[in-house]
């Protein structure tokens, strides 16, 4: 798993609920004391093992954690930016969501986000399909669509469906001896889940503000 | 300016304010170089009204150049060339099919005088004869989005203006991660090296860096550069210690005594533990053998003093060995090292807790050691 990923969980569980459960899960998981280097790969088991990690120790389900996550990286602003350049609007942005995979590879070429297919029904109503090597991408997305409504003012309701299959893999309330192996999946099988979207209103709050100019406070 | 005949069966007609969605940073102008219209971008670029103002009243013309304008350019001063091209672009009637073909490069005459590149085409404008000029930022992009307030609806859907601007973002934060990398890297490193050259217990350096110390003091000492001397320290009944106190009364002792070379040093010299009991001293620069012999005492002198460790008390004291670079002419580190040994020896010999200076290799007959300064 890239860097970037593995990363973003880190400053997740670390802002979120402090270094000391975040120092807690990196041992448990096996994760560099030191942390997760950005621009470096990582064995995507050890992301997993984060994940689950995470999950036993504050009880929380796993999709619930991940949406958690979802939300918390799109209100960083750099990535908020970065997403925010998606549409003028919340119905733009959900468009652009297509090109989210192809995006994130103009950025990081090694950088394996899912991909993602948009269908819009009547009345305002969208299917996103996420198709990942690994479970777990649709929540986060679930996560980062509600946040990006509240940032662009809209007001919508967003709805994870995880897979019927593989339910077991989600990782909340699985315990056992020593190291617990969750099912994952092989390179070659992609998980596929979904996000609806309902969109109730695309106006409902003035929203957060967005400039094309990005702040020049050097980099 | 152009052959009527052009617009014979290919006349395309497209609304103005339809043209200005497609190309919101277009021009259409006359041959006369009045501007009928602009896209909306370009009007909120120029803050006034466009229509009816000549090209170069608002734009420098910078390329292609335009021929001279036909009037008024006489009657002014030769001195004043600036104020001329000015004058040519800005007041004067322009024959405008200079622009047709090449790219066309314009810059704004009103702050921050952002750069356009563009192409002109010829049109049917008012209906006569005129040209569009479709206009665009270039590299200068980010600046003019800063610079003028633009936003999303400023540019053209099909204009690639959002992904340069993304991909600027998004190259910045990955830059920025690099560097935060390289930099933790870099860190790591230079601790790496630090620790493969320092002995973990005292925090001297160790007989890694020495050898590579030593070497570089002998090349340069070898080419006539800056002479050094070499001490090797040996302790005197620290097996005692270690033996009857325990290791931790030994590592104590070793803290001290590395604590005293230390002291006794200064900081451009370096001191290595080359083995248990053993340190060698490069001291850097100019020695004399009496100096030396001085310096070797007062080491000698503090290590001798008693201490406690957990309240026993630990007395133990050194022999030294010292060889100057300025009696090897060579100053072979192996050859010089092997001298400071022997003089060690010498110092053991004569019954420890002394210092002992090497004479230089005997150069002509052996003369068995006679010099020996103790």
């Amino acid at each position: 798993m890239h860097g970037l990923v593995n990363r973003s969980i880190q400053c997740f569980l670390g802002d979120t609920y402090g270094a000391d459960l975040w120092a807690a899960v990196a041992a448990k998981a096996g994760a560099p004391v030191e942390g997760f280097e950005a621009m470096l790969r990582y064995d995507d088991a050890l992301t997993c093992d984060l994940i689950q990690a995470a999950t036993l120790r504050l009880g929380k389900p796993r999709a619930a954690l991940l949406e958690d996550l979802g939300a918390y990286l799109v209100t960083r602003e750099p990535l908020r930016r970065l997403m925010r350049f998606g549409g003028v609007d919340y119905t733009e942005f959900l468009l652009s969501l297509e090109d989210l995979q192809g995006r994130g590879l103009m950025a990081l070429p090694d950088l394996d986000l899912p991909e993602l297919g948009l269908e819009s029904g009547a009345a305002g109503r969208f299917t996103l399909t996420v198709t990942a090597a690994q479970p777990g991408w649709g929540a986060v997305f679930a996560g980062m669509l509600r946040a990006m409504a509240d940032d662009y003012g809209a007001l919508a309701l967003i709805e994870h469906v995880a897979p019927p299959v593989d339910h077991e893999t989600t990782g909340a309330g699985q315990t056992g001896p020593g190291q617990p192996a969750p099912v994952r999946l092989g390179p070659q099988a992609a998980a596929q889940e979904w996000v609806t979207v309902e969109l109730l209103e695309a106006r409902f709050a003035s929203g957060r503000r967005f400039d094309l100019a990005a702040m020049t406070t050097g980099a | 300016m152009c052959c009527a005949g052009v617009w014979e069966g290919s006349v395309l007609a497209v609304d103005a304010e339809a043209l200005g969605r497609l190309m919101p940073m277009a021009l259409w102008l006359d041959r006369t170089g009045i501007i009928r219209g602009a896209g909306p971008a370009l009007e909120k670029l120029c803050a006034d009204s466009l229509p009816g103002q000549r090209l170069g009243a608002q734009f420098e013309v910078l390329r292609p150049r335009l021929p001279e304008a036909t009037s008024a350019s006489e009657a002014r001063p030769a001195d004043d060339r600036a104020k001329a091209v000015a004058g040519r672009n800005a007041g004067a009637e322009v024959d405008l099919a200079g622009l047709l073909g090449a790219r066309v490069y314009l810059r704004l005459r009103r702050a921050p005088a952002t750069t356009l590149r563009g192409v002109a085409v010829p049109a049917r404008v008012a209906g006569a004869d005129g040209l569009i000029l479709n206009l665009t930022f270039g590299i200068g992009l980010a600046d003019a989005v800063r610079d003028h307030g633009l936003t999303t609806s400023d540019f053209a859907v099909t204009d690639l203006a959002m992904e340069f601007l993304y991909l600027q973002e998004a190259k910045a934060l990955v830059m920025g991660e690099l560097h935060a990398l390289n930099a933790r890297l870099q860190d790591a490193r230079r601790t790496a090296e630090a620790q493969a050259m320092s002995d973990p217990l005292t925090g001297l350096a160790n007989r890694r860096a020495l050898d590579q110390d030593l070497a570089r003091a002998a090349a340069v000492a070898a080419r006539g550069g800056a002479p050094f001397a070499l001490a090797h320290l040996d302790l005197d009944h620290f097996k005692a210690v270690n033996d009857l106190l325990g290791h931790p009364a030994g590592d104590f002792m070793l803290g001290r005594v590395a604590a005293i070379l230390r002291e006794e040093t200064r900081r451009a010299d370096l001191v290595a533990r080359v083995g248990g009991d053993e340190f060698v001293l490069l001291l850097r620069g100019a020695h004399d053998p009496a100096g030396l012999m001085a310096l070797g005492a007062r080491i000698i002198a503090r290590i001798e003093e008693p201490c406690l460790h957990e309240g026993r008390p630990c007395r133990i004291s050194a022999s030294i060995g010292i060889v100057l670079s300025a009696s090897h002419p060579g100053a072979d580190p192996a050859q010089m090292l092997a001298a400071a040994d022997v003089a060690l020896y010498a110092s053991k010999r004569r019954g420890r807790g002394c210092c002992t200076v090497a004479p230089p290799p005997p150069t002509g007959p052996p003369d068995d050691g006679a010099d020996w300064l103790d």
